[in-house]
């Protein structure tokens, strides 16, 4: 299929109804509007059904139910309203359902503005609901990538059982990109036996629930569960790097942030320094051993992002002291410049070349 | 352009390039001294309106007339009483950038009185790699339901078909060819082609007469 043009908000919906999604229930806010209306637009005509819930609780738990009958579906909204849905995406994940979960992401805290920010990494990779559970975390750079990670995130959802979430940033949602719908080739998926279809009198019940009466239980599921996370770790951690081996200073960032620091390495390039990126596509599973390839006299590592800090907690696990760590943010919607972050890494430099 | 009427309508499809084609246009006619004023009044959009880049063009002796409640993210459709200054007086070439889909020409509903015919310019910017206009049909569906909305009757078709950055030449062609049938079809002119100024050389000879070369003012160096 050829190129077209596509807004980051209209091209996620996009891809998820070329990935088989058909439901979506959603409750609107800025700067994610676009989706609601492209679902809203779009899904009747392949036989999918669009609610604007009465709110995002409501939304989620719609997506629980469709997704407990073996559907795919999605949801999407911004952060405050994401900070609504965290009750049903833990419930989602104590009872195994998957379903994708979309954020893109506006300056905080409350309802904050809604100009771009990437103040909800706690929040997505934290758990932001109760309960010891992880989501497949998935962070977009640009429009394109954003139509290939939805669709990985609803085959990946699939084979774990597990919610995913694409997490972006106001900027990629609203941004105009070319994009291309490539061959969706489905890895080859576990038929969903526990689906609450109905059991035809042939089978006993399927139950769908994430209650346990019993502590025993409780801790077996929760076990199991955490077997499921280790083999998301070891299979699922995404990361696009360049450059870090034998950089003077390597840079990390993910999302539109990324973008503005590779068009900074450039810069900085051209005037002779040796600058290296770390990209994280997956921000659950974390990409920690990525950072052991940066060389020990590393001059330091500067994470950038639009909030005040919080990948760089992961960066600092991951570097477990052995080379500085460096920060620099803009929040409220600002968005950093190339110039910005090209400045903040001579300093790290400290004039000597 | 000196053919175009002092008040100049700039709508279309959603993500069609309006205001990339009214900032255009506005510095066209400020570098040739005119008297430009520059009305934003996409209420549709949040992000990458032109009145974001209200201070390079103010630079330019452009007046920028955005919403009357000054902030970036304002999330509600504020018109400024301004928009009338450059409707009134005539000294002003008035550019007025809209809001895309018939949803975003419901504020030209407002100032129905000041566009009588002969004295407004309304043109369509027809993007022919946006899924929804690449189809004469699909494009008459717009523009009928805009002149709708608006009460205005389109006067002018602008062919801005692009990829932005990786925009090639066959994406100029074939938005040139879709722009004609359109035109032919519906008897709406064809006004300008937009390029981007690095690719005017490269173009074909019958494109070359209406081409209007462009720069991408609200594309970020980061930016594909």
């Amino acid at each position: 299929m050829a190129k077209v043009l596509m807004k980051g908000n209209e091209a996620l919906g996009a891809a998820a109804i070329a990935a088989g999604c058909k439901y979506f229930f959603g409750y609107p806010i800025t700067p994610q509007n676009e989706v609601p209306e492209y679902m809203s637009k779009e899904l009747p005509k392949v036989g999918g059904v669009f609610i604007q819930a009465e709110s995002e609780v409501a939304a989620i738990n719609m997506v629980y139910g469709a997704a407990g009958a073996g559907a795919r579906v999605m949801t999407s909204s911004s952060s405050p309203g994401v900070a609504l849905k965290q009750e049903g995406i833990s419930y989602c994940a104590g009872a195994e359902l998957p379903c994708v979960i979309v954020n893109i992401m506006r300056g905080g805290p409350g309802l904050g503005g809604i100009q771009p920010s990437q103040t909800d990494y706690f929040q997505a990779t934290r758990g932001g609901g109760n309960g010891d559970y992880r989501l497949l975390v998935l962070a977009p750079a640009n429009v394109q990538e954003l139509v290939d990670l939805v669709m990985l995130g609803f085959d990946k959802a699939d084979e774990y059982r597990n919610p995913v979430m694409i997490l972006g940033d106001g900027m990629i949602g609203q941004m105009m990109e070319p994009v291309e719908f490539k061959d969706n080739n489905n890895q080859e998926l576990p038929e969903k036996t526990w689906a609450t279809v109905g059991t035809k009198g042939e089978r006993k019940p399927n139950v769908v629930n994430s209650l346990y009466l019993d502590a025993e239980d409780l801790e077996n599921h929760n076990t199991r569960l955490q077997e499921k996370y280790a083999k998301m770790k070891a299979n699922e951690t995404r990361v696009e790097s360049y450059n870090i081996e034998d950089a003077d200073v390597v840079i990390t960032a993910y999302g539109t942030t990324s973008r503005i620091a590779k068009t900074a390495i450039a810069k900085l390039e051209k005037e002779g320094y040796k600058v290296g990126l770390i990209r994280p596509i997956t921000l659950w599973p974390y990409p920690y051993d990525e950072f052991s390839k940066i060389k020990d006299d590393c001059k330091g590592v500067l994470t950038v992002e639009m909030n005040t800090g919080q990948m760089l907690e992961d960066v600092k696990l991951a570097l477990n002291g052995r080379v500085p760590a460096y920060f620099y943010g803009r929040t409220g919607g600002m968005v950093p410049t190339p110039e910005e972050i090209v400045e903040k890494v001579k300093e790290i430099y400290g004039g000597d070349r | 352009m000196n053919n175009d009427k002092r008040i100049k309508i700039i709508i279309g499809h959603y993500g069609s390039g309006k205001t990339e084609f009214s900032i255009n246009y506005a510095v066209k006619l400020a570098k040739e001294n005119k008297k430009v004023a520059l009305v934003d009044l996409d209420v549709v959009n949040l992000y990458f309106r032109s009145r974001e880049k209200a201070e390079i063009l103010e630079d330019m002796g452009i007046k920028v007339i955005g919403s009357s409640i000054k902030a970036s993210a304002l999330d509600i459709p504020a018109i400024s009483a301004d928009v009338l200054t450059p409707l009134q007086d005539k000294s002003y070439e008035a550019i007025m950038d809209i809001g895309g889909d018939p949803a975003g020409a419901r504020t030209l509903g407002r100032y129905h009185n000041y566009f009588q015919e002969g004295n407004y310019d309304m043109f369509f910017v027809l993007n022919a790699n946006r899924p929804e206009t690449q189809t004469v049909e699909k494009v008459m569906e717009y523009m009928t339901k805009i002149e709708d909305t608006s009460r205005a009757k389109i006067t002018g078709i602008i062919s801005n078909t692009h990829l932005l950055k990786s925009t090639t030449v066959d994406d100029v062609v074939k938005g040139y060819q879709l722009s004609k049938e359109v035109s032919k079809v519906t008897n709406v002119p064809l006004r300008y082609i937009t390029v981007l100024e690095e690719l005017v050389p490269k173009l074909p000879k019958e494109i070359q007469e209406i081409v209007f070369p462009i720069k991408l003012y609200m594309r970020e160096e980061w930016m594909l």
